[in-house]
Parts: C-alpha cells; sequence; structure tokens
C-alpha cells in the first residue's frame, strides 16, 4: 500500500508544482466554454433549448477530466526513456502496483483539472440546478477520470514513439470529444451518429454530469453509472496488462 | 557475484533473416567487491547484456546469476540486491533531492529510521545534502548525475550498474564521480559494474574489464593483460585493436529519436 501511496502522492505533488500547466490546461475548456457558449447561445435559445452554456458547462467540465486524464497516461512514453518510471521498474515492487499508483494519481489530477473547470465555468455564469447534485458529479468526475487514466496508461504502454501521439490525439481523442455529446444534445441524430455516439464511453459521462448539474439526461443516470464502472474495470484490467508489458 | 554463462539475446524472429543476435554467447564473471568495466563500441550489447542483468529483458538462452538468483525466475528478489544508473537521466525533476531519495527508500521497503539516516549520509558524502530541498530541475548534469548514484546506493545494494554514468559530464565532475565510486567501493565492498566510452575512467578506475564487439566477448582481463596481449600502450590502443576502427552506425531507434528531441527541449539540462 505504501508503494501505492508514494506514488500517488508523486503525482499530485508534480501537479500541485506546475502552475503554468494547471492554468494551461484551463485555456481550452474556458475557450470552448466562452467561445461557443455564447456564440452558439442565440441560436440554441431560439431551437427551444434554454441555455445553451447551462447545457455546454458539463461538457465542457467533462472534457477537461478526459485530456488531462489521457494525457497523464500517455506521459508514459516520456517518463520511460527520460523519467522516472525505468526506477520504479527496477524496484522490487510488483508492476501491477505502480500501474496503480501512477493511473490513480494522474485520475486524481484529473478530477481537481475538472473541479477548477468548474469553478471557471461558476464564475462565467453557469448555474447548477442544485448543489445537492454535487456529490453525484463529482462521482462521475472520478469515473470519467479513471476510465480515461487507464486508458491512458494503456496507451502510453504501448506506444513507441511520439509520433504516434498525433495518431492517437486525431483518431482517438477528439473523437472521443466531438462524439460524446459535450457540445450538442444527443436528440435526433442520424443514425451512424447515434451509434458513433453510443460507443463513446464518454458520452455515458456527459450524460451523468447533465444529469447531475442540471437535472437533464438523456441516457439515464444508472445506465451512465454502470456503463463507466465496467468501462472503467475493462480498462484497468488492459492498463495493467500492457503495462506488465513494456520493456525498456 | 555476477555470473554469465553462455547468454544471448535475439530480437525478432530467430528464423528469419531480420533477426538481430544482440548478445551472442556471452560468457563471464564478476568477483564480490570487484570494479568491472563492460566496454565496446556502439551497439555492441552492452545496454541489452545490463538489461538482462537487471530483469528488465528476457534473455534469448544460457543463463546468468546476480548473487547466486536467476533474473529471470526471481526479478523481485534480484531487484532488492542491486542498484543501477540508467544511460539516460531517471530522476524526478519535479521533486527535491530529498523527495527523490525517499521516494526509492520507499519503493526499496526501507524503514523510516534508516531511511533517513542512509540519505542523509549519502547526500552529505556526495555533496548535495545543502541543496537537498532543491527540485532536480536546477540541478547541472553532474550533480544530477551524483544524485541518481547516491540514489542508487541507498538501499545498500551488493552491485552496483552504471551506464555510460560519465556521458555529458566535464572532466571535473567526471573525476569526482568516479572518485566517489572507488571509494564507496572500497567502503561499502560494493560491485560495481560498469559501461563507459571513455577509456582512461576505465583503465583507471576498473580492476578488469571485458571487451564485447558485435555481441560476443572479444577479450577479458585487466587492462594491463589487455595491453600486452594487443601490444598497444594504452586500454585505448587495445580497445582499438580488438575492435576495429570502423564507425558503427547503428540504425536509429525510437529511443535515438526521443533523446534527440529532449536535447532540443531541455537544452542546457544534461
Amino acid at each position: 500500500m505504501s508503494v501505492i501511496y508514494v506514488l500517488w502522492l508523486r503525482e499530485v505533488k508534480r501537479y500541485m508544482r506546475s502552475r503554468a500547466q494547471i492554468i494551461g490546461s484551463l485555456g481550452q475548456p474556458l475557450l470552448y466554454l466562452l467561445v461557443l457558449g455564447f456564440g452558439f447561445g442565440a441560436v440554441f435559445e431560439r431551437a427551444g433549448q434554454g441555455s445553451y452554456l447551462q447545457f455546454v458547462a458539463p461538457g465542457v467540465i467533462g472534457m477537461g477530466i478526459l485530456f488531462t486524464s489521457i494525457f497523464s497516461g500517455i506521459g508514459l512514453l516520456w517518463d520511460r526513456q527520460f523519467g522516472f518510471l525505468k526506477e520504479t521498474l527496477v524496484a522490487p515492487v510488483p508492476r501491477l502496483q505502480i500501474m496503480a499508483g501512477r493511473t490513480l494519481g494522474g485520475a486524481t489530477i484529473a478530477v481537481i483539472q475538472g473541479a477548477l473547470v468548474l469553478v471557471v465555468c461558476i464564475l462565467a455564469g453557469f448555474r447548477p440546478q442544485s448543489f445537492a447534485g454535487v456529490p453525484l458529479a463529482l462521482a462521475f468526475m472520478a469515473l470519467i477520470a479513471i476510465v480515461f487514466a487507464a486508458l491512458g496508461t494503456a496507451i502510453g504502454s504501448t506506444l513507441r514513439d511520439m509520433q504516434g501521439f498525433q495518431l492517437i490525439m486525431n483518431f482517438l481523442i477528439m473523437p472521443i470529444f466531438f462524439l460524446s455529446g459535450a457540445l450538442f444534445p444527443l436528440e435526433n441524430l442520424p443514425t451512424a451518429l447515434t451509434i458513433a455516439t453510443r460507443l463513446d464511453p464518454l458520452s455515458y459521462g456527459i450524460d451523468g454530469l447533465r444529469a447531475a448539474f442540471i437535472d437533464v439526461s438523456h441516457i439515464g443516470v444508472m445506465v451512465d453509472a454502470t456503463v463507466l464502472a465496467v468501462l472503467a474495470a475493462l480498462f484497468l484490467i488492459l492498463g495493467s496488462w500492457a503495462f506488465s508489458k513494456i520493456q525498456v | 557475484m555476477i555470473k554469465v554463462q553462455a547468454l544471448s539475446k535475439v530480437f525478432g524472429d530467430p528464423k528469419s533473416d531480420k533477426a538481430v543476435k544482440a548478445v551472442n554467447d556471452v560468457t563471464f564473471e564478476v568477483e564480490k567487491g570487484e570494479i568491472f568495466a563492460f566496454l565496446g563500441p556502439n551497439g555492441a550489447g552492452k545496454t541489452t547484456t545490463i538489461q538482462m542483468l537487471t530483469t528488465l529483458l528476457q534473455p534469448t538462452s544460457g543463463s546468468m546469476t546476480i548473487d547466486g538468483l536467476d533474473p529471470v525466475a526471481d526479478p523481485l528478489e534480484v531487484r532488492k540486491r542491486f542498484g543501477i544508473v540508467f544511460q539516460d537521466p531517471s530522476v524526478d525533476m519535479e521533486l527535491t533531492a530529498y523527495e527523490n531519495m525517499d521516494l526509492h527508500g520507499v519503493l526499496y521497503h526501507m524503514p523510516r529510521k534508516l531511511r533517513t539516516e542512509r540519505i542523509e549520509t549519502l547526500l552529505t558524502l556526495f555533496e548535495l545534502w545543502d541543496r537537498r530541498k532543491s527540485l532536480l530541475k536546477t540541478f547541472s548534469g553532474g550533480m544530477r548525475r551524483r544524485l541518481e548514484i547516491a540514489r542508487g546506493l541507498l538501499h545498500t545494494p551488493k552491485i552496483l550498474f552504471l551506464d555510460e554514468p560519465t556521458l555529458g559530464l566535464d572532466p571535473q565532475s567526471r573525476n569526482q564521480l568516479w572518485t566517489l565510486v572507488k571509494q564507496l567501493n572500497e567502503t561499502e565492498g560494493v560491485t560495481v559494474f560498469l559501461t563507459t566510452h571513455y577509456m582512461d575512467e576505465a583503465e583507471r578506475t576498473a580492476q578488469r574489464v571485458a571487451i564485447i564487439d558485435h555481441g560476443r566477448i572479444v577479450a577479458q582481463g585487466t587492462a594491463q593483460q589487455l595491453r600486452e596481449q594487443t601490444g598497444a600502450d594504452s586500454l585505448e590502443g587495445a580497445f582499438l585493436k580488438l575492435t576495429g576502427t570502423t564507425i558503427r552506425d547503428e540504425a536509429s531507434t525510437s529511443a535515438d529519436q526521443m533523446r534527440q528531441m529532449a536535447k532540443m527541449w531541455q537544452r542546457g539540462r544534461r
């Protein structure tokens, strides 16, 4: 346990110390929130869907968590060659513990980052339905973070060079974000798009966050939570397996 | 302390033509308390051998023991017995010197009291105690290397592996580093297994030398024996006579490409 704890603590310490990174990674969600939030606001309202800012804020929070958690996993690639990872791989510690400490650390950071985005959203005018929904929202934030931190670990363990990173970014992370319903409602979509959105793990996370924050759900909270929990378990197993195969 | 018998590592399918024999039927022994230099041109198989000895890579055939234990069968026990300094840095730049050391102690299951005492002893010896609260990213290349060696010795290993530890350091830092390694070899009796491209360092520091080329050991013995054997007046001369003067152009690996990028991004860091 102490090994998992120190590795977790290391991730959190590193995050807390890199103020530039914290502020930097707030930039992208902020851009989406302000530009899209106010840009689409008028059209969205005229279509009878209410306030777009209210709608998009949970999506932007999910986005912050997605990027932070998946990057923490992919960071493995760099860490393996030029960082601390090699030091842990020759330590008399089972790899499962190393993977667990790292992934939980990455997930924790992502939740903190998500909470920061939430604060920014509130400053920009986002108003959650009630504060009673906050614990549920935090639970969904944690689930999203674990799912993608584990997926990131699996990817980071398999990638061989930095070129692969671009591929992952454009063909996996961006589609996950755009197909998740973070930016548009999942109703009345063409069939192909409906199927694609249902295959996207983040859809369930965003739907859960919307249920918690603004009491709007398309899929249903129970389904959301179940799908995410199952995926979290699955990706953790996949991540551990990929991690155990790393050769330095 | 280290026994290697007919060790081979083949990358790729052994039956195809593309298979690369990185290490080919290598046999050697390192005595307890000895400083042993493992020398060879780029791509000769030095790092691959170290990776197999340190449980990071599985051998294709052959056998080895570290302090009587098999790294393949018993990796966790073997890992407790050695410390290692890798070719590329493996410290955490965002943590302080002390935190890096402490984390290592926890990973090696050292009790807190022992940990604190030994960290202070080693950091003092390596002249880093005054800087213990500084983040590693503010350290010079030589200081980082010193910290890595201090860290490798923290859990009082029986063997210390040093894979090109002086790469990119100025003569002063290199000199200081080897003085410290020799000193600890004498006081703590730690066996040292090192690789380097600086022949003068190997000649001054190591009691015995093995030269590996194209995955095979071409000579081993004391530096003097190798000089006599080849009729050269220095170990460097002997090395060149044994391995030839052809430049080894290795195919660039993903690690090399990342090293290139690391150089561009973190100029002046190492």
